[in-house]
């Protein structure tokens, strides 16, 4: 390199210097600081070289906060508060996601003053499993695999509320003893639910015994369940079209021995707990939830029936022949834990007054249509005919098609109205699905039953409503 | 010693064993319910299939008083941090069994929210597989854990995941 060349290259480098690059801005700045850096290069200078490219960008300061409230760091709403209170007299508390009453991973973030709860806001989202997603890429059949674990306390409520929505778009008719079946399912599926619910109501405020009762007769009805579908859990046993297999034999000495065991449980619960005056002390009043309230956060089922909502779909919009069976809905007056309890209870008995008449009337036929668009030929065929094995082939590979066009369907789960909205657009696969989940509601409503209540309150009330996170965050 | 004859009172073993005993008699559970396993591991805890029977009906709500870990249900994406840090909370020693399908490997949920498999963030002694297991197969899988109590040493490698 020569002198010269030395001497323009200092030259330009210190003509560089002399611009403040640190107040020159956008691409005129960079371009300065480049030159201060890389002397003699004005020229030549690439500015693209310096760009961030290929590089991990940092996200902007703005984002950070979005990020941190995306993490649950940072808890955004907008709602404030209209009084000006010092900020130093509210005390938060975060209740969760990890915590042993919270019935799954709830998180509650409460703000006290003092014992008393201010503000309430519940933040979901820790169990979101993408279901409704997962649903479109699982054919009509395969559905009920997905739904039956959305509220995994009711499986066989997700199951009817799915395939009476698929079977009104295919427009198929079930036989009466498959109805039959599903009506005797989803009660014995409300008894247990309920059954677990006491169970740990009760463990939550105190009474750990009724959570081994509670216990001891759900696993009867699970026995039951097991025997009929295989799994104690998430059966996939009701689909469209009917249910997966007939009820086996001797299901009605299992029914009748359930209706005996089950009352005689129940009404030990009674005397355990009615006139408990622990209990009493820590549910009456507790939790209230007015009906106008029940009707604007969309609260359904035991819920807006204890406060004096007689509102049942089982009444209202009668599904899969409900409508022959006799039964009471039981409805309370004062909205609050304990009239939760007693109509909890009372759903029990009136369940298992349905059974009751199941068993009596439980008509013979076939538990699945005879349509063959969605039933596969009987085994029998398959060997004699190729047409029959190829159509087994099919509906069990690529499924069947459903007309295009959309379905909304909503069972009285045990929590309370569970719908689901079904669109086709003629595919073997579902376009879209949406899932109403009773709990969702409930969730939401747990400001307006706590707020100005008693810290000491949260758990009994939380537990009252009897939340499933499954099916609040699916 | 081989051959002698002992004096009578005298229990011969190694201090490994006793210590991996202790351990296998007194585990004591974190609550971490996620899902549907939840409710069976409720279930084996309740009177029916009667977890007390193994020393192990207690279940610790502080991670910082429990030893053992039964990741019960689906971890999604946004519970995956919250997991890790109470498995970081607790003392050691700790184990971790994972309980069904979604756990172990995401299950059939093979989509944007849910961690494919709870050993990503966790290193994980027993799998569970069921969905969910029943009572019986979470028992089946604490006594294998207790199994590989008994069998390993005192003190457990040092398992590194991610960096």
């Amino acid at each position: 390199m020569s002198e010269e060349n030395q001497t323009e290259e200092i030259d330009s480098a210190e003509g560089a210097v002399a611009v403040d690059a640190t107040t020159a801005t956008g691409e005129e700045g960079r371009r300065q600081i480049h030159d201060m850096w890389v002397a003699g290069t004005e020229e030549r200078a690439d500015i693209r070289q310096f760009t961030d490219e290929g590089a991990q960008e940092l996200l902007p300061v703005e984002d950070e906060t979005a990020l941190d409230i995306q993490r649950g760091v940072v808890v955004d709403d907008d709602y404030e508060f209209e009084d000006a209170r010092d900020e130093d007299e509210l005390q938060i508390i975060n209740m969760g996601p990890q915590h042993p009453s919270t019935h799954g991973v709830l998180r509650l973030h409460l703000e006290l003053e003092g014992e008393t709860i201010r503000r309430v806001k519940p933040i979901i989202g820790y169990l979101h499993t993408g279901m409704e997603k997962t649903g479109e890429t699982l054919t009509w059949l395969q559905g009920p695999t997905n739904v039956t674990r959305m509220d995994y306390l009711s499986p066989f409520h997700n199951e009817l509320a799915y395939s009476l929505a698929v079977e009104k778009l295919l427009n198929v008719e079930i036989p009466e003893r498959a109805q039959a079946i599903r009506i005797l399912m989803t009660e014995l599926n409300r008894v247990s639910s309920h059954l677990l619910w006491v169970a740990t109501q009760g463990m939550d405020i105190g009474a750990i015994s009724m959570m081994i009762y509670g216990w001891r007769e759900r696993e009867l009805v699970l026995d039951f369940f097991e025997k009929v579908t295989g799994l104690r859990m998430n059966h996939n046993f009701i689909r469209p079209g009917g249910v997966a297999a007939d009820l086996p034999d001797g299901w009605e000495d299992d029914i009748e021995a359930l209706l005996v065991d089950v009352p005689a449980g129940v009404d030990e619960y009674h005397e355990i707990l009615d006139e408990n005056p622990i209990f009493l002390d820590r549910c009456q009043g507790i939790g209230v939830i007015t009906p106008a309230e029940c009707r604007a956060y969309g609260v359904t089922g035991a819920i807006a029936r204890a406060s004096g909502v007689d509102w049942d779909l089982r009444k209202a919009f009668p599904y899969s022949g409900i409508e022959k069976y006799e039964f009471d809905v039981p409805v309370g007056k004062h909205g609050d834990v304990l009239d939760r309890y007693h109509v909890r209870m009372a759903e029990i008995d009136q369940s298992l007054r349905i059974v009751k008449q199941i068993l009596e009337t439980m008509p013979a036929g076939d538990y699945r249509t005879e349509d063959r668009k969605v039933t596969p030929p009987p085994r029998k065929r398959i060997d004699e005919s190729m047409e029959a094995l190829i159509h087994h082939f099919k509906i069990f590979t690529s499924g069947y098609k459903v007309p295009a066009g959309e379905a909304w369907q909503s069972v009285e789960s045990p929590r309370g109205e569970l719908g689901v909205y079904i669109v086709s657009n003629g595919g073997a696969k579902p376009w879209r699905i949406h899932v109403r989940a009773p709990s969702f509601a409930h969730v939401q409503a747990l400001p307006a039953a706590m707020t100005d209540t008693l810290i000491a309150d949260t758990i009994s009330t939380l537990a009252s409503m009897d939340p499933v996170l499954g099916d609040v965050d699916r | 010693m081989a051959g002698e004859v002992q004096p009578p009172g005298i229990l011969l073993g190694t201090l490994e064993k006793g210590i991996n005993w202790a351990r296998t008699r007194s585990m004591w559970g974190a609550t971490f319910g996620l899902a549907c396993c939840a409710i069976e591991m409720m279930g084996t805890g309740a009177a029916h299939n009667d977890l007390g029977r193994f020393g192990m009906e207690v279940f610790r709500a502080s991670p910082r008083q429990a030893d053992l870990m039964i990741v019960a249900g689906r971890v999604s994406q946004k519970m995956a941090p919250v997991l890790r840090q109470v498995y970081d909370q607790m003392s050691e020693p700790k184990w971790v069994i994972s309980m069904g399908a979604c756990a172990s490997s995401g299950g059939m949920f093979n989509n944007y929210a849910l961690v494919q498999g709870v050993d990503q963030i966790v290193p994980v002694d027993i799998y569970v597989p069921g969905c969910p297991p029943g009572p019986q197969s979470l028992m089946h899988g604490i006594l294998t854990l207790h199994e590989k109590i008994m069998d390993g040493e005192i003190r457990r490698p040092v398992i590194q995941i991610g960096n």
